[in-house]
């Protein structure tokens, strides 16, 4: 190669990003540079998420690794006059945060920025996505070589289940046992599957760990099938996300024609497969055995467990379903060990988290941090503090998330100690809200998100939500039945008890918190004077069924 | 190796695969349900059923989770009984409460399971639109307001009846059960089998109601109103009366019927006989032109006409069998033919004042009774179908005391039958009656078993086969000297499928096939009295068997008013008279022109 550039300007480009312009940015500073006859000094490299979101195009600029946010295309000319004629900052656009020099970090470093210490993002934002060189470059595919020419099955799973990892979807299983569940059974052929059908509102980390370092997931996946005797595998993705899509696609042709994927790989006698399949935007397809069905055409509707999909899965043989995040932890815990991994995170969930951090705060966006921080930490040393007014409750874990108050900031964000508060990590999502927002409104909001894509299949789910629905938008016209908080509860806890798959369980999650911590507020909104009544049916004209 | 458990801390062993609803009902504990079917794959989706299993937090569905070793299993206490209450609270508060004007008044699921479990109010309110009711077709009406999704119908279409047309669409609270993508069940490929509306636990699928229609022509003086009631309706009507499944109640039928104030009583057994002696000389007759004359148009295997589900799923899935199904019509509509022609003569009634009502186990009957070619007497051959339900319902509007009813007798001459006929009713029992005419025909002697029973042909299995090897013809018959004949019998529109299948792949050969729409022939038909377990199947089965064994004719050749039918009006079988009034032909309803010409 012959690059002698003296300098690279890092263009983050995701779907969000995408939407403030960046490809324009992107061929302007091109332009710019060429300009100014500075094409050969600085070159313009295309990756994934740098992190911050919400704060328009981003730009990172090595060497210095200064980052740029909300930067206009009538901007560029004077940034590249400024930074790379006159060799000083652009001010007007920097952000207080900088990008480290080194691209993998052997050590957990304790210090609180967010671009330390990433295990699953450490690509994100430096690579080209789309260049299986520069993945590559960056010690990509060795975790493969290595395991293919040095390691069983049973090895790489018993490293796997020493490093502690647990499912990063929302539920936390043991990720080990669960390929250990898969290897146990000897029918064949078996399935690996990438569960990438990221539906929970306000999460969109494995989209961006897709748009940003779609190779790692691949190589994770084959890594997957050579532990669990898989030689197909699957990355079911939702519809929506066409920019994960594009690079995936590309990435799986430029890994075929690597021979990272295909027959013989790495010249050993493993040989996998891999293809994607779009999902059609279905909330309860993130649900392993709704996935599943939907993979083989049916309508998307949970399975009975057990059977589970690891004896039972796609086309009823073995099948691995793993959350995209949990995947891309595997080619750094191959490379460093268990023990390493350990050194991130609490004893009982060693490792990293990524979130997406939104809502009231000043730096919305995506970070790793290691998991046990607590929320107080993110809020105050990730995200820059509440953005206006005082911290009133925060949504954990996506719409089917609990909500916590003020009282909660200092719990560790880890399995054990929220499941002794009865709530759970779930799948990444931080939704941060100040005093304008009132429970019963945002209550609400989640529910009308419930009735949407409840799948209809159990009648506690179907009946339930379109319930806590009008009850929530009752109280918040003020306009509850005198029983209202109580009938909540009662579904809620039936809806918790009996649903009929894990998606149907969490809605209970919302509801149950936010009456346990907020019930003085929404007893406001019930009326003691109204009472409910029978059902109504409303006939309705020209239209018939509902679309 | 059995699995000890315990439930409500009685100890119990059962076997590995037993669910907790299985392993409790063996201990006499009651668990609800009402989206569980027997033998099927249960969705376990209503949740009514839940109970606590040690161990587990969330409250586990009993009709689904087989029980582990050691398993500790509570199925009523405070928490699972307020789950099932509120659950049903919710079901009840997406239900309309029409119960005093339901056609389930009394006879719902939900309904008895919500005064088991002591509602009193329904503390959720919830507002949904209210959806047209779907009387599209002849046989069957859905109100989608009513259903409660629980899946029944969808199970029994798609895995019994392996149709597929029901199936649940839409999302959430919007789910609704539709055929298909569309939402008219007539505008969808629907067989009419009724099995949907028999399983259906409350009022969401029904047959369409037409005793109103009954008792007006009953009123009318001018009309001459006869009845026939099919082989299967004696062995299950008693249910409607809470008698038990399984007793013949044929005199208080006919008494009943009578009181109703019908002006003949008559059998569809008449038709089952003539269909018999039709339909045996017709599978001489293509026997004789394949290998004999060797007639390369006549197709082999025969498959029998009688069941109108089956005739539609042919016409609609494989009609390119159109040719080898028999030409003859169902007992129904030949009955029909005759009553409007010869009876009507012989008693000097004109056909437009005669009205044939039928008793049919079936909703597809009302289908077939409508098809615009049902016509050869001049005007529609059997005017109305009620279903057993139905005719239980009349029956107690008049005030009839069913259960301590006299005995009565049908009236000649179509009243008069032959236990051949009342076999009809069983899977297995068209085969039977048949070859106890056609051996006889070819051999001129009975058939050589015990009792003229086909024993592999009869029972609950899916598909049966048997053979025949045919020794000592007669002269007339010589070419079938030796000749093993090839049968089978399926019953259920999924099984069917297999044979057809097979025989289109070339796996079988056989001469001539029996086939029934519904599980366990018309004695588990979508019209009888719900629910319709196998259990319930096994005892109208033996009953049936009962009433043929008892009979002193057994054969439908042997049939003296049919033997007078022959002599006075129609000739012969097959001959032109039999050919303009009881045979019929077949659409091609995969041809969507010619599908649109014979809607009904």
């Amino acid at each position: 190669m012959n690059d002698r550039s003296i300098a690279q300007i890092l263009v983050g480009i995701d779907s969000n990003t995408v939407l403030s312009g960046a490809r324009q940015i992107k061929t302007k500073l091109i332009t710019e540079l060429s300009r100014q006859g500075l094409s050969e000094e600085v070159k313009v490299i295309e990756t994934g998420s740098i992190g911050p979101t919400n704060q328009g195009v981003v730009l990172g600029v090595f060497p210095g690794g200064e980052l740029y946010a909300n930067i206009t295309e009538d901007e560029v000319e004077e940034f590249i006059q400024e930074r790379f004629v006159k060799g000083r900052t652009y001010k007007k656009r920097l952000l207080a945060e900088t990008l480290p020099e080194e691209l993998r970090l052997q050590e957990y470093d304790s210090r609180k920025t967010q671009y330390y210490g990433r295990i699953v993002l450490d690509n994100c934002g430096r690579i080209n996505p789309e260049d299986i060189t520069e993945y590559i470059g960056v010690g990509g595919y060795e975790a493969l070589g290595y395991v293919l020419k040095e390691k069983s099955p049973q090895e790489i799973i018993s490293i796997v289940q020493d490093s502690g990892l647990r499912g990063r979807g929302g539920a936390g299983f043991p990720t080990g046992l669960k390929w250990s569940f898969t290897f146990r059974e000897k029918r064949y052929p078996k399935y690996v599957i990438c569960n990438a059908d990221e539906g929970e509102p306000g999460t969109f980390k494995d989209r961006l760990i897709m748009e940003g370092d779609p190779h790692k997931i691949i190589e994770a996946m084959a890594i997957a099938g050579y532990a669990v005797e898989a030689e197909t595998g699957y990355i079911y993705i939702r519809g929506e996300y066409k920019l994960s899509l594009e690079r995936l696609q590309k990435a799986i042709a430029q890994a075929k024609e690597m021979g990272f994927l295909g027959n013989n790989i790495f010249g050993s006698d493993f040989n996998f497969d891999l293809q994607l399949k779009i999902g059609a935007g279905s909330y309860v397809c993130g649900e392993e055995t709704a996935l599943l069905s939907s993979l083989e055409g049916y309508r998307g509707e949970p399975r009975l467990k057990p059977p589970y999909p690891a004896q039972y899965g796609l086309k009823q043989q073995p099948t691995l379903i793993n959350n995209v995040e949990t995947l891309a932890n595997i080619p750094a815990i191959i490379l460093n060990g268990s023990q390493w991994f350990r050194h991130f995170g609490t004893e009982n969930m060693p490792g990293t988290k990524v979130y997406t951090v939104l809502g009231h705060i000043n730096r919305p966006g995506l970070i790793e941090v290691p998991i046990g921080i607590t929320l107080r930490e993110i809020i105050y040393d990730y995200a820059g503090g509440i953005s206006s007014g005082k911290f009133k409750m925060a949504q954990i874990g996506g719409t089917a998330g609990d909500i916590l108050p003020e009282q909660l900031l200092d719990v560790p964000l880890e399995c054990q100690s929220l499941q002794e508060l009865g709530h759970n990590l779930g799948s990444g999502a931080l939704l941060i809200m100040n005093g304008t927002v009132s429970v019963a409104d945002f209550l609400r909001s989640c529910m009308k998100f419930f009735v949407h894509e409840s799948c209809g299949k159990c009648s506690v789910c179907r009946i339930g939500t379109s319930y806590l629905y009008e009850a929530c938008d009752r109280l918040n016209r003020k306009e509850g039945y005198v029983d209202e908080l109580k009938n909540m509860k009662d579904i809620a806890t039936t809806l918790k008890l009996t649903a009929f798959c894990p998606l149907g369980q969490s809605v209970a999650q919302p509801v149950l918190s936010a009456l346990k911590y907020f019930e003085e507020e929404l007893k406001e909104g019930s009326n003691p004077n109204k009472k409910g009544k029978l059902p109504t049916r409303e006939k309705s004209e020209g239209v018939f069924y509902y679309s | 190796m059995g699995l000890k458990i315990e439930i409500n801390n009685i100890p119990l062993e059962v076997e590995k695969g037993t669910t907790i609803l299985q392993a409790a009902r063996k201990v006499g504990i009651n668990i609800p349900t009402l989206c569980y079917l027997e033998g099927l794959q249960n969705p376990g989706s209503c949740r009514v059923c839940v109970v606590e299993v040690e161990g587990a937090n969330a409250l586990q569905p009993a009709c689904v989770t087989e029980v582990n070793e050691g398993m500790k299993i509570r199925t009523n206490n405070k928490r699972v009984r307020n789950a099932r209450k509120i659950i049903l609270e919710l079901l009840l508060s997406s239900h309309p409460w029409e119960c005093n004007t339901c056609d389930r008044n009394q006879s719902c699921e939900l309904q008895t399971l919500a005064e088991e479990y002591g509602i009193r109010e329904v503390r959720f309110q919830s507002t949904q639109e209210k959806l047209p009711l779907d009387e599209s077709t002849p046989g069957i009406v859905r109100d989608p307001n009513k259903c409660i999704l629980c899946r029944r119908c969808v199970a029994v279409c798609q895995e019994i009846q392996k149709v597929g047309t029901l199936g649940p669409r839409y999302r959430g609270f919007h789910t609704v059960i539709s055929p298909g993508q569309v939402d008219l069940l007539g505008d969808a490929v629907c067989v009419q089998c009724g099995q949907c509306a028999a399983v259906c636990p409350v009022g969401a699928i029904s047959e369409r109601d037409d005793t109103e229609k009954v008792w007006e022509a009953l009123e009318d003086p001018q009309k001459y109103v006869i009845v026939q009631t099919a082989p299967a309706i004696r062995a299950a009507l008693g249910e409607c009366f809470n008698l038990p499944p399984g007793t013949l109640v044929k005199g208080r039928m006919v008494a009943a019927l009578r009181r109703l104030g019908f002006d003949k009583v008559f059998d569809t057994n008449f038709g089952a006989d003539l269909t018999i002696v039709e339909e045996g000389h017709e599978l001489l007759s293509r026997l004789k032109k394949k290998l004999v004359d060797e007639d390369k148009t006549v197709k082999l295997p025969m498959f029998t006409s009688c069941s109108p589900g089956w005739i539609n799923y042919m016409e609609n899935f494989y009609p390119e069998l159109r040719d080898n199904v028999s030409t003859c019509k169902s007992p129904q509509q030949m009955f029909g033919a005759v009553a409007k022609t010869y009876f009507a003569d012989e008693i000097g009634i004109r056909k437009e004042d005669m009205v044939v009502v039928s008793i049919m186990p079936c909703t597809a009957k009302k289908f077939e009774c409508n098809r615009p070619e049902m016509v050869d007497s001049g005007v529609q051959d059997v005017d109305y179908v009620l279903t057993t339900r139905e005719l239980g319902k009349m029956i107690k509007q008049a005030g009839l005391d069913f259960v301590n009813l006299p005995e009565e007798e049908m009236d000649a001459p179509l009243g008069i039958s032959t236990g051949a006929a009342d076999i009809f009713a069983n899977t297995g029992g068209v085969m039977e009656a048949a070859l106890r005419t056609v051996y006889e025909i070819v051999t001129g002697k009975e058939l050589p078993f015990e009792k003229l029973h086909v024993t592999p042909v009869q029972g609950l299995e899916g598909v049966k086969e048997a053979e025949l090897t045919i020794k000592e013809t007669l002269p007339d018959w010589k070419f079938l000297e030796g000749v093993t004949l090839k049968v089978a019998v399926a019953h259920g529109l999924g099984n069917a499928n297999k044979i057809v299948e097979s025989i289109l792949k070339g796996e079988r050969e056989y001469h001539f096939i029996e086939i029934m729409a519904c599980p366990g022939g018309c004695i588990g038909g979508g019209g009888q009295p719900r629910l319709t377990t196998d259990e319930v199947r096994k005892a109208r089965i033996q009953a049936i068997y009962k009433e043929d064994e008892g009979r002193k004719l057994r054969k439908s050749h042997e049939n003296p008013a049919l033997k007078e039918l022959y002599n006075e009006f129609l000739g012969q079988p097959l001959g032109e008279k039999s050919h303009q009034l009881l045979h019929t032909h077949y659409f091609d309803k995969k041809n969507k022109k010619e599908k649109e010409k014979v809607k009904v």
